[in-house]
C-alpha cells in the first residue's frame, strides 16, 4: 500500500489544517480580540454585534440578490449554450474553449476588466455615446440600487462557461436510444429537450447548482476588484465584511464571527445536499 | 404492395463501408429476422429504415411510399430497443402514450389505447409506475406496449431480448411470436442469436460483413444454406464442412473424404451425380450423424461407419460427439444413453440425405 501512505500525508496535513483554524476560527469569535488574538471569552456578544451592523445586513440582503441572480442567471446562460453547442454545429471545439475561457481567467482580473468596461466615462456607455447615442445611460455601476447587478453580469460571464461544460457533459451522456425513441415518437425540439433529455438532467443540475450556490456565498475577489463593495457599502458582501473586520479596522473577534456566520450559511447549503445526494443512493440502492 | 421495400442500400461511415448493397422485399404480415454476427451492420441497417441514420446510397419503401427524405416520426413505423429506452421521468402510462401526445391525439383516445394494449400485455398494474420500479421483463414489455400503442405498419425490433436472462427470453421470444401471430404485425427483428432467428421467423436474413448472405424461410436456412458461412453461422453446433471429392463408382456417387488409409467414402444421393469429378466441401448437420441404431425419417442414402471418439460433450438431452472422420473433425449428436468415452471407437449412422455441397473456392452451395 505504498501509493495510499504518499498520499495520506498531504491529505491529513490539509484535513488537519481545515479543522485547526476553522476550530481557531470559531473560538476567536467568542472572545474579546482586536488587533490580536486574546483569550478573553465574551459569549456571543460578537455575533450579536456583527449581525448589528448595517454592513452585515446589507451583505446579508445582497448574498440572496447577488446568489439567487448569479445562480438563475449562470444555469440558465449555461444551459442555453450547452444546448446550442449540442446541435453538433460546426467549430464546436473552439465554441467550447473559448465559453470556458473566462473561468481561467481569474476573478481580479474578471472585476478589473469589467469596471472598466462598466464605467460610465470609458466603458459601454461611452462608447454608445460616441456612436451618436447621445442619451444612451448605462451607470448601473454607480448606481446604489443596481450595482449589485454589475456584480451578478461580471459572474455570469465568468462562470457560465463552467456551468456549459458541465451541462454538455450531461447532455451528451443521454443514451442515444432515449433520444431515438423520442424521435420515433415525434418529439420535436421543444418536446424532445423538456420532456426527454433535460428531465435526465437533474442530478447534474443539482450539481452544478450546489458548486454555483458555494461560490455565490464566498464571492470576494470579484467585488474587491470590481466596486470594492461600492458604491458606498451598496454591494457588500459577508466575505467582503469578514475582510473588513479583520485586516482593516482590528477587530479580529467581530470578524470571526462573520466568518462563522458565513460558514452557517454555506452549511445551510452543502447539508441539504449531502442529504439529498444519502437518499437518492438509498433509492438506487433500494431499486 | 410490400410493407417493406429496400433497395441497393449502402452505408459508408466515412471511408468505412458498413452496408454494401441490401436488397429485401418485405411483405405484410411478415415476420423477418436480420441475423449475423456482432458489427455486420444490423442495428445500422434497422436505424436507415426508421429513418434515423441517411443511407448513403439506396432507396427505403414503406407501405410504397418511398421515405428516404421522411423523417422518422412519419414514416409510420415504431422501434422497441435493447435497451428498452423507456423515458425514466415518466410512469409507464406516460411513456405508452408520448407518441400520440406528440401527435395532439386527444386525451380520452390515449386513454382508450393505453387501456387496450395494457390488456394485450398484461401490464396494467405497472401503469402508474415509473420505469426504475420495474424488472427488465417488465421493462422490455412497457417497451413493446409504447411500440404497439400507435398500430404502425412496421415495427422494428433491435436485439430486444438480449438484456434479460435465459429463461424470460425463452418467455418473451413465444410472447412476441404469439402476438404477431394475433396481430398479424410486419416485424423486422434484429438478433444475432439464431435460435431467435429460427424461432420466431417466418423469413431470415442473414447478414455478414455488410451483405445479405441468403433471405429465405427458416427451414431452407437451415437445410440449404446458400453458403459455407450461412452453414456455419446457423445452427449450434454448428455444420460439419468437410473437404471432400465426388466419385462416381458401382453403386452410385460418393463423397470421399481425407486420403490414403483414413479415408471414408460416403454415398449420394444420386442427384449428386452431377458434381463427379468435383472438390467440393461436404455439407452435413451434426443431427446427420448418430448412434448406430438410430432411424431416420426415410429410408434413403445411409451409411453406417466406426469413427475414433476424441471427445465428448453431454448436454443431458443429447450428447454431442466430436469425432474424426476421414482425417477430419466431424461433430454428431448421439442419445445420452450411448455411453462413449474420449479415446473410444464408436459406431455411428451418417443421414446422406441431406447434405450439402459448396464450392471450395466461392462458398456457394452448388448442391
Ligand atoms: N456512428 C458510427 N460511426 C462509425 N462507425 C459506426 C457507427 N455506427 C456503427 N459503426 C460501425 O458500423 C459497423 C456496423 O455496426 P452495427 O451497429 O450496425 O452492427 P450490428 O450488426 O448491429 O452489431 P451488434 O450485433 O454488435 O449490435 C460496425 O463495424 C461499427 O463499428
Ligand atoms: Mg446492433
Amino acid at each position: 500500500m505504498p501509493e495510499l501512505l504518499v498520499i495520506w500525508g498531504p491529505l491529513l496535513l490539509a484535513a488537519a489544517h481545515i479543522v485547526v483554524f476553522t476550530a481557531w476560527t470559531v473560538w476567536i469569535s467568542f472572545t474579546a480580540s482586536t488587533l490580536m488574538p486574546a483569550n478573553e471569552f465574551v459569549g456571543l456578544r460578537n455575533y450579536s454585534s456583527v449581525l448589528a451592523t448595517r454592513n452585515w445586513k446589507i451583505a446579508f440582503d445582497n448574498l440572496f440578490v447577488f446568489g439567487g441572480g448569479f445562480v438563475a442567471f449562470t444555469m440558465l446562460t449555461g444551459l442555453l449554450l450547452a444546448i446550442l453547442i449540442d446541435q453538433r454545429i460546426r467549430g464546436e471545439n473552439v465554441l467550447r474553449s473559448i465559453f470556458l475561457y473566462p473561468m481561467a481567467v481569474s476573478f481580479v482580473v474578471t472585476g478589473v476588466v469589467w469596471s472598466w468596461l462598466l464605467n460610465p466615462g470609458m466603458g459601454i456607455q461611452k462608447l454608445v455615446n460616441d456612436f451618436g447615442w447621445a442619451g444612451f445611460r448605462f451607470d448601473w455601476i454607480v448606481d446604489r440600487e443596481m450595482a449589485i447587478w454589475t456584480i451578478v453580469l461580471a459572474g455570469v460571464w465568468q462562470a457560465a462557461g463552467f456551468a456549459m461544460a458541465l451541462l454538455l457533459a450531461g447532455l451528451r451522456s443521454v443514451e442515444p436510444d432515449l433520444i431515438k425513441a423520442a424521435q420515433i415518437d415525434g418529439a420535436g425540439p421543444v418536446r424532445m429537450y423538456t420532456r426527454v433529455i433535460l428531465p435526465t438532467l437533474w442530478p447534474i443540475m443539482v450539481a452544478v447548482l450546489v458548486i454555483l450556490l458555494q461560490m455565490a456565498i464566498t464571492t470576494f475577489d470579484l467585488v474587491r476588484a470590481l466596486t470594492g463593495g461600492g458604491p458606498g457599502i451598496a454591494t457588500q458582501l459577508p466575505a467582503l465584511v469578514v475582510y473588513d473586520f479583520m485586516f482593516q479596522r482590528g477587530q479580529i473577534g467581530r470578524g470571526a464571527a462573520a466568518a462563522v456566520l458565513m460558514f452557517l450559511i454555506l452549511l445551510g447549503v452543502l447539508v441539504p445536499h449531502a442529504l439529498f445526494k444519502y437518499a437518492r443512493k438509498r433509492r438506487a440502492a433500494d431499486a | 404492395m410490400s410493407a417493406l421495400s429496400l433497395k441497393g442500400i449502402t452505408k459508408a461511415f466515412g471511408s468505412m463501408p458498413v452496408l454494401k448493397g441490401i436488397d429485401m422485399e418485405i411483405e405484410n404480415g411478415e415476420f423477418t429476422v436480420l441475423v449475423g454476427p456482432s458489427g455486420c451492420g444490423k442495428s445500422t441497417l434497422l436505424n436507415i429504415i426508421a429513418g434515423l441514420e441517411p443511407a448513403t446510397g439506396g432507396t427505403v419503401e414503406i407501405g410504397g411510399r418511398i421515405v428516404n427524405d421522411v423523417a422518422p416520426k412519419d414514416r409510420n413505423i415504431a422501434m422497441v430497443f435493447q435497451t428498452y429506452a423507456l423515458y425514466p421521468s415518466m410512469t409507464v402510462r406516460q411513456n405508452i402514450t408520448f407518441g400520440l401526445e406528440c401527435r395532439n391525439v386527444p386525451k380520452r383516445e390515449r386513454e382508450a389505447a393505453v387501456t387496450r394494449v395494457a390488456a394485450l400485455l398484461q401490464i396494467e398494474s405497472l401503469l402508474d409506475r415509473k420505469p426504475s420500479q420495474l424488472s427488465g421483463g417488465q421493462r422490455q414489455r412497457v417497451a413493446m406496449g409504447r411500440a404497439l400503442v400507435r398500430d404502425p405498419l412496421l415495427f422494428l425490433f433491435d436485439e430486444p431480448l438480449s438484456n434479460l436472462d435465459a429463461k424470460l427470453r425463452v418467455e418473451m421470444r413465444m410472447e412476441i411470436k404469439q402476438l404477431h401471430q394475433r396481430i398479424r404485425s410486419t416485424n423486422v427483428y434484429v438478433t444475432h442469436d439464431q435460435i431467435e432467428a429460427m424461432t420466431m421467423a417466418t423469413r431470415i436474413a442473414v447478414m455478414h460483413q455488410g451483405e445479405v448472405q441468403q433471405f429465405a424461410d427458416p427451414d431452407t436456412v437451415y437445410n440449404r444454406p446458400a453458403n459455407l458461412f450461412v452453414a456455419r453461422f446457423m445452427g449450434a453446433p454448428p455444420m460439419n464442412t468437410l473437404p471432400a471429392r465426388i466419385e462416381t463408382a458401382a453403386g452410385g456417387v460418393r463423397a470421399v473424404v481425407g486420403r490414403g488409409e483414413t479415408a471414408v467414402a460416403l454415398p449420394l444421393p444420386a442427384a449428386f451425380a452431377a458434381q463427379a469429378g468435383r472438390e467440393v466441401v461436404l455439407g452435413l448437420r451434426p443431427e446427420c450423424i448418430a448412434e448406430e441404431d438410430r432411424r431416420f425419417g426415410h429410408g434413403g442414402e445411409r451409411v453406417t461407419l466406426e469413427l475414433p471418439v476424441e471427445m465428448t460433450e453431454p448436454t443431458g438431452a443429447e450428447t454431442i460427439v466430436l469425432a474424426r472422420l476421414g482425417g477430419e473433425r466431424a461433430l454428431a449428436r448421439v442419445s445420452p444413453d450411448v455411453r462413449l468415452r474420449s479415446g473410444d471407437r464408436g459406431r455411428f449412422v451418417l443421414d446422406m440425405r441431406r447434405a450439402c455441397l459448396f464450392d471450395p473456392g466461392t462458398g456457394a452451395l452448388i448442391a
